[in-house]
């Protein structure tokens, strides 16, 4: 368009680039000519929407770095700082916040529409796995972060979290103080949090949502449906049932993104602490090693393993049950890595699966839920019981799954999308 | 004097009372108004002039109230400033050296900034309303929000002495139950003014509201700015989103 001499040299520009780095090459296979299924629904916006907020921790988590102090003297001091004197200091100190919460908001409905609609299941059994280990180091980074304000909560959250490691026989203690590299949680833990919060896991993310990405983009996206779009192809070679990513994909998740930022905006303006779910209410007190807040809770993304943990109050198999709640906790995790071999429907959609799975579904997200409302509170024998069921019903769902995918009678899959 | 200032030493040694209010226990309801700047200044009064002799809020400066709450300059260096060693951007720093205050109390009085995000403005504004006489307590007092708590009724004068005793109350009591008849509750565990302070029973809940008031704003001073950016950015984000909606239909007109 305009002018024919611009757009010329616009053309000789790109050709000197393509000469000497495959520019347009990767637009090229990983946006204008990446063929994406064309009845992606609701489900389908998380994915791009948790790039977003990869960004937004990464932007605003530089600018906090410039102003906070990781030491257990100036830490408090610094994020009040902030939050008071560094220019907007308030608002990216928030974004941050809620931004951490807001990541697992979008990773968990993420991970529900690989589970709804068979995305695991061969050939993205790579896509998953780089998929649960960037969920794992966002845990990691998470976790690691929440110790940063140096508040009650902060130390005592990570107090009880380090010292899950003691509970592993033999080498825990001694583990659990390499952790700390401390007999305490203190400054020097604060500050090698901070480096693996601020570096290392950062780096650790990137590359592996680059593998994510390209895992993915190697097999093409799945789809409400589950089948296979590459298998009807025009006379170009283009799968009639895909359209280009971009524009049609990026116009549409700019829809997405909209209405992302408005809720995200709500929070950080009116409600940054979430309910006291975001920001607990004790991380308003510095930390005091000598001082036990009354009730220690997790954030909220963390307490569906943390009633797991508490789930186990007995011993088996001459192992104590805080051990073998550990053991319980990182199950419930490792077997997410395993779900695309323990799967065996012949179809890929929840839409075309038998009752069995569809029920099974449904009792494992809700499980899941009353798990994360359980390890906000306080225990008691009901909620303790009610956590025990929970936590079969969560282990159920994978472990009877070879048994009930190859039992049930799936429904025929159509031949082409349905929308 | 003498007398007072003995049982005030004892006071120190059993620091039991510092754990944290109990649960359970019935809270006033209190809305903070950032908007009412007058009651945000008479708040800040109130705390400079009553709380600030033991707590200090390390991380408020003068300045910043001043010109969140409209204060001139020169009326905060001449009224809200007391310590010659205070400069008006500075924050709000005691004199009282938090070793000397751990011996006297048992443990520092705590840093109040964020008092209100911590325990929350209804357990502050009910905690400061429910100080009563209680002879056995070495200050003379004790708390129904915060039993055995350490720290004297600083606002005594203001309020006066209140007392445990029997009689209806309109407000729910702990422990009794509602009189359908009267529509009051009927407990021996009700505080009442039985000498009277310098401010009626009304008065005084009006000046604990603003003193509650001023520490939810120095909690988040923030929330002013949040509260006068956020519907900009909201409409902000709606325009965007129709647009990018539009946008969307025009682009998928030909996808069937």
């Amino acid at each position: 368009m305009g002018n024919p001499n611009k757009a010329k040299a616009e053309r000789g520009f790109m050709r000197w680039v393509d000469d000497r780095f495959p520019a347009t090459q990767m637009w090229e296979e990983h946006l204008a000519k990446y063929y994406a299924p064309k009845n992606f629904n609701f489900w389908y916006f998380f994915g791009s929407l948790a790039l977003l907020v990869l960004v937004n921790q990464i932007l605003t988590g530089v600018w906090l770095t410039m102003s906070y102090n990781p030491s257990a003297e100036g830490a408090f001091a610094s994020v009040e700082y902030i939050m008071r004197d560094v220019e907007w200091g308030w608002l990216i100190r928030y974004m941050h916040s809620t931004g951490a919460s807001a990541f697992f908001v979008v990773v968990y409905l993420h991970m529900f529409r690989g589970l709804l609609y068979g995305s695991y299941k061969a050939p993205r059994e790579l896509v998953w796995i780089f998929g649960m280990t960037i969920y794992l180091a966002l845990m990691a980074e998470a976790f690691m972060g929440y110790l940063l304000p140096w508040g009650q909560m902060s130390y005592w959250g990570a107090q009880v979290i380090i010292s899950l490691f003691s509970a592993i026989p033999a080498i825990g203690p001694d583990l659990a103080q390499w952790v700390r590299g401390d007999f305490l949680i203190s400054g020097i833990t604060l500050n090698r949090f901070f480096a693996l919060h601020v570096v290392a896991l950062p780096i650790v993310i990137l590359a592996l949502v680059v593998l994510h990405i390209i895992a993915l983009h190697e097999v093409g996206s799945n789809n409400p449906d589950g089948i296979d779009i590459k298998k009807k192809k025009d006379e170009t070679g283009k799968p009639l049932d895909g359209i280009p990513f971009h524009p049609y994909y990026t116009v549409k998740d700019i829809v997405g993104v909209a209405v992302f930022l408005f809720v995200f905006a709500v929070v950080i303006f009116y409600f940054p602490e979430g309910g006291g779910y975001f920001i607990e209410k004790p991380n308003f007190e510095p930390a005091n090693p000598l001082k036990t807040p009354d009730h220690i809770a997790p954030v909220w993304y963390f307490t569906p393993f943390y009633a797991m943990l508490r789930a186990i109050t007995f011993s088996l198999f001459g192992l104590d049950a805080k051990f073998l709640g550990v053991i319980v906790m990182g199950g419930a995790i490792a077997i997410l890595f395993v779900l695309p071999w323990l799967d065996k429907s012949p179809v890929r959609s929840m839409r075309y699966k038998g009752w069995i799975s569809k029920v099974m579904l449904l009792l494992f997200a809700i499980s899941f839920v009353i798990l994360g409302v359980l390890g906000v509170l306080p225990t008691t024998e009901t909620r303790t019981l009610v956590a025990q069921l929970c936590t079969a019903l969560y282990f159920a769902f994978f472990l009877l799954m070879p048994i009930y995918t190859r039992l049930e009678k799936t429904k025929p899959v159509p031949e082409r999308v349905t929308g | 004097m003498k007398k007072q200032l003995f049982a005030l030493l004892f006071a120190l040694v059993p620091m039991v009372g510092f754990a944290a209010g109990g649960g359970g226990v019935h809270l006033e309801e209190m809305n903070p108004d950032l908007e009412d700047k007058a009651s945000l200044q008479n708040g800040m009064k109130l705390f400079v002039n009553y709380c600030m002799g033991c707590h200090s809020m390390e991380h408020q400066r003068f300045s910043r109230a001043a010109e969140d709450l409209d204060m001139p300059q020169g009326l905060v260096e001449d009224n809200l400033i007391f310590s010659d060693a205070l400069r008006f951007n500075d924050q709000m720093h005691i004199a009282m050296d938090s070793g000397d205050a751990e011996g006297w109390f048992g443990a520092p009085p705590p840093d109040l900034t964020l008092e209100a995000r911590l325990r929350g403005t209804d357990w502050i504004y009910t905690y400061l309303l429910s100080f009563y006489k209680d002879p056995e307590r070495p200050t003379g007092v004790n708390n129904t929000v915060f039993p055995l708590v350490a720290m004297p009724n600083v606002l005594e004068p203001l309020q006066g002495v209140q007392e445990k005793v029997c009689a209806a109350s309109d407000k729910p009591v702990p422990g009794a139950e509602l009189d359908p008849l009267t529509g009051k509750y009927q407990s021996c565990e009700t505080l009442q003014v039985t000498q009277p302070g310098q401010m009626e029973p009304e008065e005084f809940e009006e000046a604990i509201y603003d003193l509650t008031n001023f520490m939810a704003y120095a909690g988040e001073p923030s929330k002013l700015q949040a509260q006068s950016l956020g519907p900009k950015v909201l409409i902000f984000i709606f325009i965007f989103g129709v647009i990018g909606y539009l946008l969307k239909r025009e682009y998928w007109r030909d996808i069937h």
